[in-house]
C-alpha cells in the first residue's frame, strides 16, 4: 500500500496493509484524475485491452455451458412464459369473423349480423379442411363451457353449408362439376401446360398454382377461395389439384361476386359461355341465410355470450391466462372476479406460500442443532453424523416418500404404534391424564377464538371442531394426505438444504467467541444469542432462501403424500400441462410463481441483505 | 513447589491436576500462588501444560484434582461467567458483528449496567488505549495492532481484579510486539491489576513479568523474577529454554566448599557451582551464559582456562559472536561487546577461554 520500505520501519501506530483506512487514502490520491500508463492512454483503457484476451479466453471456456443452459433452460422457459400471453388462434383460424365483429353492438343483446355469420362461414370452412376448428374450440372452451362441442358439432356440418350453391351451379351446367374446367379457367396458360407436363409420380414436384390475371379483379372472393384452395390442396393434402373438385366454399364465394355485380361482359378468356350463362342465372338462386343456417346447427350460436367471448380472445396478445391464474375473468363490463365456486388458484398459492414458510421454518428448527452439533463435536462423530444427514440424498426421492406414507397412514407404523401405547398399562394409566391436559389447552383455545370472535363482532361462534377432536380423544391421527402430511415429508426432504449452509457457516465461527463471551460474564444463553447465533444468521439465510425456494416449487412429494388438501400450485401446473393441456394457464401460474420467489428474493435482499448469505466460509 | 516467594495468595492453585484422557496428565501437582497486583508470566514450549493452567484459572477445563482458589474462595466449581476475570484471547477474539464501541460495552450490558454509565466506561476504556475514535468501526476495519488494543481495553472494561492473557501478542509483527510489550505492562502497573500471561516468547516474559514460571511436561521448572531466572537456572531445562546458553557435558570429581570440580568428557578440569548435583560421579550439564565467557582471559591463578578454537566469527552490530569448539562442543558462542579495541578474531585460531566459577553452574544432566 504505503511505501515498503518505510512500512518496514515504522512505529506500532502506522498504518500498513490493505486496511480500509488505507483503501480511502489511496482513493483519495486517485481522484486527482484519470492515471495514465507509460504510452499516455488511459490507464483503465489500457488495462482493459490487456485484460481482454484473457477475459476471451475465459468466455470460451464456459461457451459450452452458456450454449447448454441458453438452449436448453433459457429458451425453454421463455417460450413457455411466452405461453402464457400467447393467444393467436382465435385471430388466426377466424380472421374474417375477427374483423366483422368490430361492428358489433353486443349491448343489444342480439347475435352479430348476417355478413359476420357469413366471416364465420369462410373461417369456418377453411379450418374445418386444416382441421383447426377443434383446436380452437377447445381453447375457447376454457373462457366458456361447451364452445369445444359448439366448435366439432359446426365443423361436421359447416361444409354441407355451401353445397346449396355448388348444387345450382352443377345443375346449371356441368362444367362447374368438373375440377379440370375450374382449374382451366382460374389457372394461367403456362401452369395448366407444367400440369399438363408434370410426372404424377412424383409427388412433390407438383407445380404451383397461378391465378390467371384479370381474375382476381373481376371475381375477387372466387379467386380468394380458389387460390385458398389450390394451395390447400398442392401444399397441405399433396394431392393432385387436377383430380380435385373445388370446395364448396369456392361456388358461394362465385355466387356472392356474381350477385354483387361482377362485370363479366369484357371477359375474353376460357369458358366465357358458361360463366356468363352463370351470371345470368345467379339471381334466380336460391340462397342461404348463414344466421339461420349456423343457429340450425346449434342454438348456441345465436347467444350473445359466445360472441363476447370470441370477440374477447380476438386480440394476438391475453391476460386472459393471468386473469384466469388469480381467480378473476374476463367480462365485456371489464375484469371481475370468478364466482366463488370457482375460485381456487389464489387459495392454492396461499397455501403454497404458508406451507412453504413452515416447511422452512420447521428446517431452520430441526436443522439448526444438528447443524451445530455438526461443526462443535469431534471430527470422527461429526463425520458419522454428516453420514447421517447426507444420506437421505442417497436415497430416491419417490422411496423416501413412499416410506412417509407407509409411516404415516392411519394403519401405519406412528399410528399402530400409538394404539399400542394407549393399549399398554402406562397408556391406560397416563391417557386420562393426556385427554385432561388436551382438554384443558382446547379449551382455551376455544376461549380465545370465542374471544376473538366476539371482539371481531361474530357473536357467540365458536370453533366446534376444536370441540369434536377432544371428544374424539385418541383416534387414528390422520397423518397423511393432508397438510400435515406434506408439511412432514418435506421437512425431512429439504432439511439436508438446511443443514449444509448453516454447518458450513457454523464450521467457520471460531469456538473461542463464545469462551470470550462468557469470560466477560456472559451466561450460556447470553453468549450463544448475542455472540454466536448472529453469526450463523447467514447460514439461516442461505438454508432458509434454499429450502424456501426448492419449497415453493415441489411436486412429486405433494403429489404422493398431499391428498386434495396438501397440494401447492405446482400440482396444478402439472395437471395443467400434461391433464388438461391448458399451457396458457400452466405458463400463466408459473410466471406468477417465478414472480413471487423473485419478489420474495428482493424483499429478502432489503431487509436481510443478500451479502449476508453464506453457502461456506 | 519453587513458590520462594510468599505473598498474599491472590491466585493459588493448590496441588492441581489436570488430564484429558484419563491417561496421561497435561498438568501434574502445581502449586502456585500469586499475588495481588502481580504480573506473573507461564512461559514454556507448546504442549507444557500453561495454557491448560490458564483455561483452568477462566473457568473453561475443570481441573481433575485440586483447588484453584481466587481471592480466598475456590473457584472449581464457578462456571466461567460468574468469576469475574478479563482474557485478552490469542486472535483477539473480537465479535465481528458488532462495532468497537458494541464490544466493549458487551461485558458492561451483561452486567446489566446503565446506558450513560456504559458509553462512560467505554469512553475511558478505548481512550486508554488511544483507540477512542475508532469507537463505531467493526473489527475487520482495524489493523492487526489496533485489534490487539481493542481486545485489551474489552477485558479490562468491567475493571477485573484478573485479568488472563493468553499469547496475546502473538500474532503482531516484531515491532508491534515489542512496543505493545511495554503499553500492556504500563497500563497493568497503572491500574494495579493481577495478569496472569501466557507466552512462549521468552523476551517477552522476561521484558514484562514480575514473576516467570517456566513450564515444562506440566510441571514448573522454575519460579523466578526475570533476572534470577537467568543468571540462575536452576536447572538446564531452564538454562536451555531462558536466553543462550553454552553447555558442556561432564562428571562431577567431588564438591568441596561450595564449587563442585568438573571432569569434562575429553578430561580437562574446570571448576563451578553446584546447583542441583548432589555428590561425586554424578553425570552433569554445565551452563555458561556466553557474554559471561572471555577469550585470552585474565581471571587469576584460580580460574580454569580451556583451550578452544575458532570456527566462526559473526559481526552483528552491537555485539561479535564468536562460535568455538570446545571440549569436543562445536557449537560453544561467545559473544563480546563491540568495542573499539577488540580484536576480531580469524577461524582456525588457537584461543584460550575462562570465566569466574560462580558464572558456569553444574546442572543435572
Amino acid at each position: 500500500m504505503t511505501d515498503r520500505s518505510a512500512a518496514e520501519t515504522t512505529g506500532p501506530d502506522q498504518f500498513i496493509g490493505a486496511t480500509p483506512d488505507n483503501a480511502l487514502r489511496n482513493a483519495e490520491r486517485a481522484d486527482a484524475g484519470p492515471v495514465l500508463a507509460a504510452d499516455g492512454t488511459p490507464l483503465k483503457k489500457s488495462l482493459n485491452r490487456a485484460l481482454r484476451l484473457s477475459k476471451l479466453r475465459a468466455l470460451m471456456l464456459i461457451a459450452p455451458l452458456l450454449i447448454f443452459v441458453v438452449v436448453t433452460f433459457i429458451a425453454p422457459i421463455a417460450d413457455m412464459l411466452f405461453r402464457s400471453v400467447e393467444n393467436n388462434i382465435v385471430a388466426d383460424t377466424l380472421p374474417r369473423t375477427i374483423a366483422a365483429l368490430d361492428d358489433w353492438d353486443e349491448t343489444t343483446g342480439n347475435p352479430p349480423d348476417n355478413a359476420t355469420f357469413e366471416a364465420l362461414y369462410k373461417d369456418m370452412y377453411r379450418a374445418v379442411e386444416a382441421k383447426a376448428h377443434t383446436r380452437l374450440g377447445s381453447r375457447l372452451n376454457y373462457e366458456l363451457t361447451g364452445m369445444s362441442s359448439l366448435f366439432r358439432k359446426s365443423g361436421r356440418k359447416v361444409e354441407d353449408m355451401g353445397e346449396v350453391f355448388q348444387d345450382q351451379f352443377e345443375d346449371l351446367d356441368g362444367f362447374w362439376k368438373d375440377g379440370e374446367n375450374w382449374n382451366a379457367l382460374m389457372g394461367t396458360d403456362s401452369w395448366l401446360a407444367a400440369m399438363e407436363g408434370w410426372d404424377t409420380s412424383d409427388k412433390k414436384g407438383q407445380p404451383p398454382f397461378e391465378m390467371r390475371d384479370g381474375l382476381a379483379a373481376m371475381l375477387p372472393q372466387t379467386a380468394t377461395a380458389f387460390q385458398d384452395y389450390a394451395q390447400f390442396i398442392q401444399r397441405v393434402d399433396e394431392k393432385n389439384l387436377a383430380r380435385q373438385d373445388p370446395w364448396a366454399l369456392v361456388y358461394s364465394a362465385l355466387y356472392n361476386d356474381l350477385t354483387s355485380g361482377a362485370d363479366v361482359s369484357g371477359y375474353t378468356g376460357p369458358a366465357v359461355a358458361e360463366l356468363q350463362a352463370a351470371a345470368a342465372a345467379v339471381d334466380g338462386f336460391e340462397t342461404v341465410d348463414y344466421r339461420a343456417a349456423f343457429v340450425d346447427i346449434d342454438e348456441d350460436w345465436a347467444d350473445p355470450e359466445v360472441w363476447k367471448t370470441v370477440r374477447l380472445y380476438g386480440p394476438n396478445l391475453t391476460n386472459g391466462y393471468f386473469l384466469n391464474a388469480v381467480d378473476m375473468q374476463k367480462t365485456p363490463q371489464g375484469v371481475e372476479m370468478r364466482p366463488e365456486n370457482q375460485q381456487i388458484y389464489i387459495t392454492l398459492f396461499w397455501r403454497t406460500l404458508v406451507m412453504s414458510l413452515a416447511i422452512t421454518g420447521m428446517c431452520i428448527l430441526l436443522g439448526y442443532p444438528v447443524a451445530w452439533l455438526l461443526a462443535n463435536l469431534p471430527a470422527r462423530s461429526a463425520n458419522l453424523l454428516m453420514i447421517l444427514v447426507l444420506l437421505p440424498f442417497w436415497t430416491s426421492l419417490l422411496v423416501r416418500t413412499s416410506a412417509w406414507k407407509v409411516m404415516l397412514q392411519q394403519q401405519g407404523v406412528v399410528n399402530d404404534t400409538l394404539v399400542w401405547y394407549h393399549s399398554t398399562a402406562v397408556g391406560k394409566i397416563l391417557d386420562p391424564v393426556v385427554t385432561l391436559l388436551m382438554n384443558v389447552v382446547i379449551g382455551a383455545l376455544n376461549a380465545v377464538v370465542w374471544i376473538w370472535n366476539l371482539l371481531s363482532g361474530i357473536w357467540g361462534a365458536v370453533d366446534v371442531e376444536l370441540f369434536t377432536y377432544a371428544a374424539l380423544g385418541f383416534e387414528r391421527l390422520a397423518l397423511i394426505n393432508n397438510v400435515t402430511g406434506t408439511i412432514i415429508a418435506m421437512t425431512h426432504i429439504l432439511l439436508p438444504f438446511m443443514i449444509l449452509p448453516l454447518y458450513s457457516v457454523m464450521a467457520t465461527i471460531p469456538p473461542v467467541y463464545l469462551r470470550a463471551a462468557k469470560s466477560m460474564g456472559a451466561t450460556n444463553w447470553t453468549a450463544f444469542w448475542r455472540v454466536y447465533f448472529p453469526q450463523s444468521v447467514p447460514g439461516i439465510g442461505a438454508g432458509s432462501i434454499l429450502v424456501f425456494i426448492l419449497a415453493i416449487g415441489y411436486y412429486i412429494t405433494p403429489e404422493i403424500v398431499g391428498g386434495t388438501k396438501g397440494v401447492f400450485i405446482s400440482n396444478r401446473i402439472a395437471y395443467h400441462i400434461s391433464s388438461s393441456l391448458n399451457w396458457g394457464l400452466a405458463a400463466a401460474l408459473g410466471s406468477i410463481l417465478l414472480a413471487a420467489v423473485l419478489l420474495l428474493y428482493w424483499a429478502y435482499d432489503r431487509i436481510v441483505g443478500i451479502d449476508n448469505v453464506k453457502l461456506g466460509g | 513447589m519453587l513458590d520462594n516467594q510468599p505473598n498474599d495468595g491472590f491466585v493459588v492453585f493448590d496441588r492441581v491436576q489436570k488430564s484429558y484422557d484419563g491417561e496421561t496428565l497435561v498438568v501434574k501437582d502445581l502449586n502456585l500462588s500469586i499475588g495481588k497486583g502481580e504480573f506473573l508470566t507461564m512461559l514454556g514450549p507448546s504442549g507444557s501444560g500453561k495454557t491448560t493452567c490458564l483455561m483452568m484459572l477462566a473457568g473453561f477445563e475443570t481441573a481433575t484434582h485440586g483447588d484453584i482458589l481466587l481471592d480466598g474462595n475456590p473457584i472449581n466449581n464457578i462456571s466461567p461467567h460468574k468469576r469475574g476475570i478479563g482474557m485478552v484471547f490469542q486472535n483477539y477474539a473480537l465479535f465481528p458483528h458488532m462495532t468497537i464501541a458494541e464490544n466493549l460495552s458487551f461485558p458492561l450490558e451483561v452486567r446489566n449496567m446503565g446506558k450513560a454509565e456504559r458509553e462512560e466506561k467505554v469512553k475511558r476504556a478505548l481512550d486508554m488505549v488511544q483507540m477512542g475514535e475508532f469507537g463505531g468501526r467493526r473489527p475487520a476495519q482495524l489493523s492487526g495492532g489496533q485489534q490487539q488494543r481493542v481486545a485489551l481495553s474489552r477485558a479490562l472494561v468491567f475493571e477485573p481484579d484478573l485479568v488472563l492473557m493468553d499469547e496475546p501478542l502473538g500474532a503482531l509483527d516484531k515491532q508491534l510486539r515489542e512496543h505493545m510489550q511495554f503499553e500492556i505492562k504500563a497500563i497493568a502497573d497503572n491500574l494495579g491489576i493481577t495478569v496472569v500471561y501466557v507466552t512462549h516468547d521468552q523476551t517477552e516474559a522476561l521484558t514484562m513479568s514480575d514473576r516467570v514460571a517456566v513450564f515444562e511436561d506440566g510441571r514448573i521448572q522454575q519460579l523466578a523474577p526475570p533476572d534470577q531466572l537467568y543468571e540462575e537456572p536452576q536447572n538446564s531445562f531452564v538454562a536451555q529454554f531462558i536466553g543462550e546458553n553454552n553447555t558442556l557435558e561432564g562428571t562431577i570429581q567431588e564438591i568441596k566448599d561450595g564449587i563442585a570440580l568438573v571432569k569434562l568428557d575429553d578430561g580437562s578440569l574446570i571448576d563451578a557451582k553446584p546447583i542441583n548435583v548432589d555428590k561425586a560421579g554424578d553425570r552433569t550439564q554445565i551452563s555458561i551464559r556466553p557474554e559471561r565467557v572471555e577469550i585470552n582471559p585474565d581471571l587469576g591463578a584460580s580460574a580454569h582456562t580451556l583451550k578452544a578454537e575458532v570456527l566462526e566469527f559473526i559481526y552483528m552490530g552491537d555485539v561479535f559472536r564468536t562460535r568455538l569448539r570446545v571440549a569436543g562442543n562445536d557449537n560453544f558462542i561467545v559473544k563480546t561487546r563491540n568495542r573499539a579495541d577488540q580484536q576480531r578474531l580469524e577461524p582456525g585460531t588457537q584461543v584460550d577461554i575462562g570465566w569466574l566459577p560462580q558464572d558456569c553452574r553444574a546442572l543435572d544432566a
